[in-house]
């Protein structure tokens, strides 16, 4: 299967190894993903001012960018990209007035008629491929992982952007069980990270790391899995102003769970980017 | 004051008067114990016609549109689009929130674009 992807700009530079273990975890299920030749970044956070149509056209613009090529849908990786194109979307299709408005800004550019689908890759791999087929590719046994699955918000939230259940989702863990790695219930699965505080507010966002990891930590996990290259950034990289202001914190590496798909799917650690990790978890995922 | 409230409604395309402070919001915020005042404060300062009072807070910029509060409200209200409009009625004065040549100078080649851009796009003008 072919689908037009999406990537953002945050997979092309630090998120690259998420970008990297997604291709290779998903082609070992036949799926190969079709990078738009034209993109451009998505925004990041979606407008919320009823009155600001020019910070939604460029997630528009993105998915005017899957029409040219003939795609009716599309597949996102990062989940803030996915968030922003999934609410931009839908607020074209509701918003008539707007979304005439915001097609005449854009005269140079063919009509959108609202008619692409915005995919998250854990809603694909679900409702496309499904997790029992995933479960039969499994090739090696990850006997040694005990994941916290972290949601974060945008995969959740808004109720009419979410990939799934906003308060109790199971996708990760469903995920996850059909790869024979087992997870624990992490009662912080779905709380923010502090997202782009980090820039301005380090303390802020360390503290919730803290928190975070402490708290996975003391329920038996060893590592903590995201879709989110700003939730890893955050949780994994201020483990170390943690780590500055309290010397007895003891640090989780933060992967994306397609390096843990991909290691279970029988894909070499070489291919799925783990040099990138500051923590680097290849031993823990591989076992040796 | 009635014209900074009709902004706030309007931005936010809320009806303010729809809360009755029962204060799930605030119960469940991830941020509060960071903030100055908490989230159901803010919407009642709106409709106390106490305005400014909101839009010195700490709150407004504190919150990350994390879309908690968006899901559980019982009155259905979206408080996260009434700090994005308080936060666009500072912005649209002209003032930054933050002053990017200060912010992340040691880290400026580490941090994802993401951050940054979605930092720059939520705290200037
Ligand atoms: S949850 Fe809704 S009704 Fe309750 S205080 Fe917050 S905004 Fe008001
Ligand atoms: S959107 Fe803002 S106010 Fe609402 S729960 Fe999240 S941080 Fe708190």
């Amino acid at each position: 299967m072919r689908i037009p992807y999406y990537p953002g700009c945050t997979l092309k530079t630090t998120a690259k190894n998420f970008e990297d273990s997604a291709i290779a975890a998903l082609k070992v299920l036949n799926v190969e993903l079709v990078e738009l030749k034209r993109w451009n970044c998505c925004g990041t956070v979606y407008s919320l001012a009823s009155d600001d149509l020019m910070h939604k056209l460029a997630p528009v613009r993105n998915l005017i960018r899957v029409r040219e090529e003939d795609g009716s849908k599309v597949l996102t990786l990062c989940s803030m990209c996915y968030n922003t194109l999934k609410q931009a979307n839908l607020f074209f299709r509701e918003d008539k007035e707007a979304s005439e408005k915001m097609n005449e800004f854009m005269y140079r550019e063919r009509d959108y008629e609202g008619d692409v689908e915005v995919l998250h890759i854990l809603g694909f791999l679900r409702d496309e491929i499904g997790f029992d087929q995933i479960a039969k590719k499994v090739k090696r046994k990850l006997a040694g992982l005990k994941v916290a699955p972290y949601y974060g918000c945008l995969l959740l939230r808004p109720g009419e952007a979410a990939i799934d259940d906003p308060e109790n989702p199971s996708v990760f863990e469903d995920l996850f069980e059909s790869l024979g790695v087992q997870t624990v219930d992490f009662p912080y699965r779905n709380e923010c990270c502090g997202a782009y505080q980090t820039v301005d507010q380090v303390d802020l966002v360390a503290e919730r790391t803290r928190k975070m990891i402490n708290l996975a930590r003391s329920i038996g996990a060893n590592i903590l899995a995201t879709s989110c290259p700003l939730c890893q950034f955050n949780l994994e990289t201020r483990q170390k102003d943690v780590k500055g202001k309290w010397t007895d914190f003891e640090e989780m590496p933060v992967v994306y769970f397609t390096q843990i798909l991909g290691a279970a799917l029988g894909v070499g650690r070489e291919d799925l980017g783990f040099e990138l990790n500051l923590f680097n978890p290849s031993e823990l995922i591989y076992g040796e | 004051m009635q014209e900074l409230i009709d902004k706030v409604a309007e931005l936010s395309g809320q009806n303010l008067y729809g809360c009755y402070q029962c204060g799930k919001c605030s119960g469940g915020c991830p941020s509060v114990w960071q903030m100055d005042i908490l989230p159901n404060e803010v919407i009642r300062l709106v409709q106390t016609k106490r305005v400014d009072d909101a839009l010195n807070s700490k709150t407004i910029w504190i919150c990350a549109s994390c879309f908690t509060c968006t899901v559980r409200c019982p009155r259905g209200i979206d408080l996260a689009k009434i700090m994005e409009a308080l936060r666009q009625i500072h912005l649209r004065r002209n003032v930054d929130h933050i002053d990017i040549k200060k912010v992340a100078q040691g880290e400026i080649n580490e941090l994802p674009p993401i951050a940054l851009v979605g930092n720059f796009r939520k705290q200037t003008a």
